[in-house]
């Protein structure tokens, strides 16, 4: 956990000298840390998984559109699914021990592959997304907070509301709608052009680009909101602190002391919303995934749940609980950055 | 039907004489198709890349261990079967040439055409076909022990003939060996290891008209032209490729914008056909569904002692207006059942059975005569009402049920619940009144429905088969004389006395027989030239500019 250090300003610099020194141990301690929780959600998730009715075989079956016994016990049995849940989960165990995320029944591949084959586009889309919209959401705070109670707050609030308040797939569906079947200057929706053979790196980098514009765009619309309404509520409380009016009696100008005492100061929350967000555009990402067409992690998980494909559900929710703790790390590391009173440790 | 432009085209009287026609002549000269129709003056046009839709990204690309649709739409183009049935349901020459059953129905004896290749070079015999029924279809294939229940041997006298042995004759298994039922597989690709978890499965080898290229799992798959394959000038298209789109009103956007020229079934939201029609860009198409056939259906739990009484299952089958169900929920794409095998079948589709058209009033009658009144509260009975989460449809279709019965007494609470919960709650546990459910009847009843009201077919916890707890010793001969009877009029008039019972019995009420749609640019020619339509192999399909 990063903690506030009780001292003042004066101390500041001597509190950044002891993070320096202490980094190998703040990480040593975070990653034995983790060990008990990811435990934790391989036996969680597995126990609550398999509590759902059904199995992956029944799916099968459904979708075969008939119900041979004879074929769903040879199924069940070669796949272990007729043993008891402890006997799976020491197998899941063992397996997980030996780092392999096993074989997804459903899919015919190895976990592994799969998440491999998806967790490229989602990062993307991802880091983009989160770019974008904090970009976005700092400016547009900021401004607002500036010029706060004029048209120009009223209107970036207004426009804040708005992208808070639509569905995010309806918003995808209208860029499409205007940008690729009125306009015609984005493609609807893909990864990148397929009917293309062979291009080169460049010209697959640009078409990437190009696809990866509207499905960001809808995205970050959301998060872009919450970072907007967070950023201009932050940077007003911070305007009205003391040392804010120290800065300007000791003579700075207004800029400097916007983007160096009261922006830098304001970000400090952003940063917390930012790393439990990261979190759940894993999961936002899945709406977007399915109106852009986009070959991400969301979908696959999606549709594991309702094939109840276990391994492949569980190596997902592994993946993304490990980036989180990750993600979390950084976030500490972070806050010390911005503001040296914080130590990780 | 609504738009009689898009309306199946038939071939004369449909007569379920399956098999004993032998033919010798090129596939190629045996597809119609609509050459004659729209399209006279164009000629067929070599190249190009066909893009089209899938969804949700198919979990295997060869139909042989797994049968979900989008599975069939991508094997169907790389794997063949021994025949192809057309639209009079009769076999046509893929990797057979000629076929001859034997008096007794016992031996089917196949001539396997000369020259084909697989897509690794290497020859395809009989080999193939014989290790492809006995070592992977029977044992693996879903449905396979069942349709292939009587076949005992697959014996080869020389590499090009194939002879199917059966204990019992099997019109059923005759009516089962298109590509998309039965694909015949390599043996020396599928000999060693797991065949369910061959990596071909994902990487088809076959001897179809398009060879796999590249699966991104969640994009798209692309299949390139195979040089080698048996008709000559054939494929047409040097490319296809099958892109992933999940959602629905995506895929109508990529329509409209041209970048997949093709989808289907019912690849867009109901309320957005009209509007597809109406776009000369684009022909709205209701054919290449008649070898599965489609079907909307409530079925009934007769353990409920309610539901138990004939009369208030007729009631229930009276107080539905399906001309309004077909109108509000289906947007017109379908229209009121009069049995459970539905129109697309032809004649062994009974003309007269039973019939239940929408009278309330009767309903009530019914109700009050079974001994449930309308109580203080204005309700006769309690039920609850499952709908198979395969479609919104079903839902709309539940809350206009819902609504239906209200009005008769009858009050109906709706129950929703993911598709494993949903099979586990009304075929293993049983636990349900009515269920709103979707089937597919096969053009061969004995595959499609027999499951349905064969009292040994209902076995808890196994999905889509008699749930309903129906056994009626009548409905079993007939059900069975009709499983191994190769005279096509007997054989037709055993289906007739089997919806003549269905309709009496009632463990099922059919409520529609639905068009399922498939929207093809114009750009686009012959992909219905067979009723396999869009799970068809492609290879007369062809682009004009």
């Amino acid at each position: 956990m990063a903690r506030v250090e009780t001292a003042g300003p004066g101390t500041a610099r001597a509190g950044r000298g002891r993070t320096g020194g202490g980094l190998a141990g703040f990480l040593i301690r975070r990653i034995l840390q983790a060990i008990p929780v990811i435990l934790g959600i391989i036996l969680f998730s597995f126990i609550i998984l398999h509590l759902a009715p059904g199995d992956a075989i029944d799916v099968m079956a459904g979708e075969a559109g008939t119900g041979d016994a004879a074929y769903m016990a040879q199924l069940r049995e070669k796949y272990g699914l007729d043993q008891p849940l402890y006997v799976q989960l020491a197998r899941y165990g063992v397996q997980i021990a030996q780092l392999d995320l096993g074989y997804s029944i459903r899919n015919n591949a190895p976990v592994r592959d799969l998440i491999l084959q998806r967790v490229g586009p989602t990062l993307l889309l991802m880091s983009v997304s989160i770019v974008l919209s904090v970009a976005m959401g700092v400016l547009f705070g900021a401004l607002a907070a500036v010029r706060r109670n004029t048209l120009l707050d009223d209107l970036i609030s207004l426009v804040a509301l708005l992208a808070y308040a639509m569905p995010i797939f309806w918003i995808g569906l209208m860029f499409i709608i205007l940008f690729s079947v009125t306009l015609g200057i984005l493609p609807s929706g893909g990864f990148y052009d397929v009917t293309q053979q062979n291009p080169g790196l460049l010209v697959r980098s640009l078409d990437v680009a190009h696809h990866l514009v509207l499905p960001a765009l809808t995205l970050s619309l959301f998060y872009f909101a919450i970072y907007t309404r967070l950023m201009r509520a932050s940077m007003l409380e911070v305007m009205s602190l003391d040392y804010v009016r120290t800065a300007r009696a000791k003579g700075l100008g207004g800029a400097k002391v916007t983007v160096r005492h009261v922006v830098r100061n304001a970000l400090l929350p952003i940063v917390t919303m930012l790393g439990m967000q990261t979190a759940s555009l894993l999961g936002g990402a899945v709406v977007v995934e399915t109106v852009f067409n986009w070959p991400g992690l969301g979908r696959l998980t999606y549709d594991a749940v309702f094939q109840r494909d276990y391994s492949l559900l569980i190596g997902i929710l592994l993946m993304s609980s490990i980036l989180v703790i990750i993600i979390n790390i950084l976030v500490d590391l972070t806050y010390s950055w911005l503001d040296p009173r914080i130590v990780a440790r | 039907m609504t738009s009689d432009s898009s309306f199946p085209l038939r071939f004369g009287p449909v007569s379920r004489r399956t098999f004993l026609g032998a033919s010798g002549a090129a596939a190629a000269t045996l597809l119609i198709g609509r050459s004659g129709q729209a399209f006279a003056a164009e000629t067929p046009q070599k190249g190009g890349t066909l893009t089209m839709a899938i969804w949700p990204d198919p979990t295997a690309l060869v139909c042989a261990f797994t049968t979900s649709d989008q599975v069939l739409l991508a094997s169907s183009k790389m794997t063949e079967g021994l025949v192809a049935y057309g639209y009079d349901f009769k076999p046509q020459p893929r990797l057979a040439t000629a076929w001859q059953l034997s008096p007794d129905g016992l031996t089917a004896t196949f001539t396997l055409r000369q020259g084909v290749k697989w897509h690794d070079g290497k020859d395809f015999t009989s080999a193939d076909v014989a290790f492809s029924f006995m070592q992977l279809l029977k044992p693996n294939h879903p449905r396979g022990r069942g349709t292939f229940a009587n076949l005992t041997a697959v014996d080869t006298p020389d590499d090009h003939t194939a002879i199917l042995r059966f204990s019992k004759p099997s019109p059923m298994a005759m009516n089962a060996l298109s590509a998309f039922e039965s694909p015949i597989l390599p043996k020396h690709v599928y000999e060693q290891g797991d065949p369910l978890r061959n990596p071909a499965n994902n990487a088809p080898i076959g001897t179809g008209p398009f060879k796999f290229v590249e699966w991104n799992r969640g994009s798209h798959i692309t299949l390139e032209r195979f040089d080698g394959y048996w008709a000559k000038e054939k494929p047409l298209l040097d490319r296809i490729v099958m892109r992933v789109i999940n959602d629905a009103s995506s895929r109508a956007a990529a329509l409209e914008t041209g970048e997949i020229l093709l989808a289907g079934p019912n690849p867009v939201p109901y309320s957005e056909l009209a509007r597809f029609r109406s776009n000369a860009k684009f022909d709205v198409e209701t054919r290449g569904e008649e070898l599965l056939q489609h079907a909307q259906a409530i079925q009934v739990n007769l353990r409920n002692p309610a539901l138990a009484k004939l009369e208030v299952r007729q009631a229930i089958l009276q107080a539905v207006n399906r001309e309004n169900l077909a109108r509000a929920v289906w947007y017109q794409s379908g229209k009121p059942a009069t049995s459970p095998i539905p129109y697309q079948a032809g004649d062994i589709r009974l003309a007269n059975p039973p019939a239940y058209p929408f009278d309330p009033k009767k309903s009530e009658a019914l109700l009050d005569a079974a001994g449930f009144p309308r109580g203080a509260d204005k309700t006769r009975l309690k039920l609850r009402l499952d709908w198979v989460p395969l479609g919104e449809a079903n839902l709309r279709a539940a809350e206009f049920i819902k609504q239906s019965l209200q009005r008769v007494g009858i009050e109906v609470s709706i129950r929703s619940s993911d598709l494993p919960t949903y099979l586990k709650a009304i075929y293993t546990d049983y636990d349900y009144d009515l269920n709103v459910f979707l089937y597919a009847p096969i053009f061969d009843p004995s595959m499609g429905l027999q499951r349905f009201y064969w009292s040994k077919a209902a076995k808890a916890g196994s999905p889509f088969v008699n749930a309903s707890g129906y056994a009626s010793p009548e409905m079993d001969k007939v059900l069975e004389a009709a499983g191994t009877e190769i005279d096509p009029d007997k054989r037709k008039a055993l289906f007739h006395e089997f919806q003549k019972l269905a309709m009496t019995d009632l463990p099922i009420l059919p409520l529609l027989d639905l068009d399922y749609t498939c929207i093809i640019n114009k750009r686009v020619h012959d992909v219905m030239a067979m009723p396999e339509g869009i799970r068809g192999s492609f290879a007369d399909v062809w682009l004009s500019a």
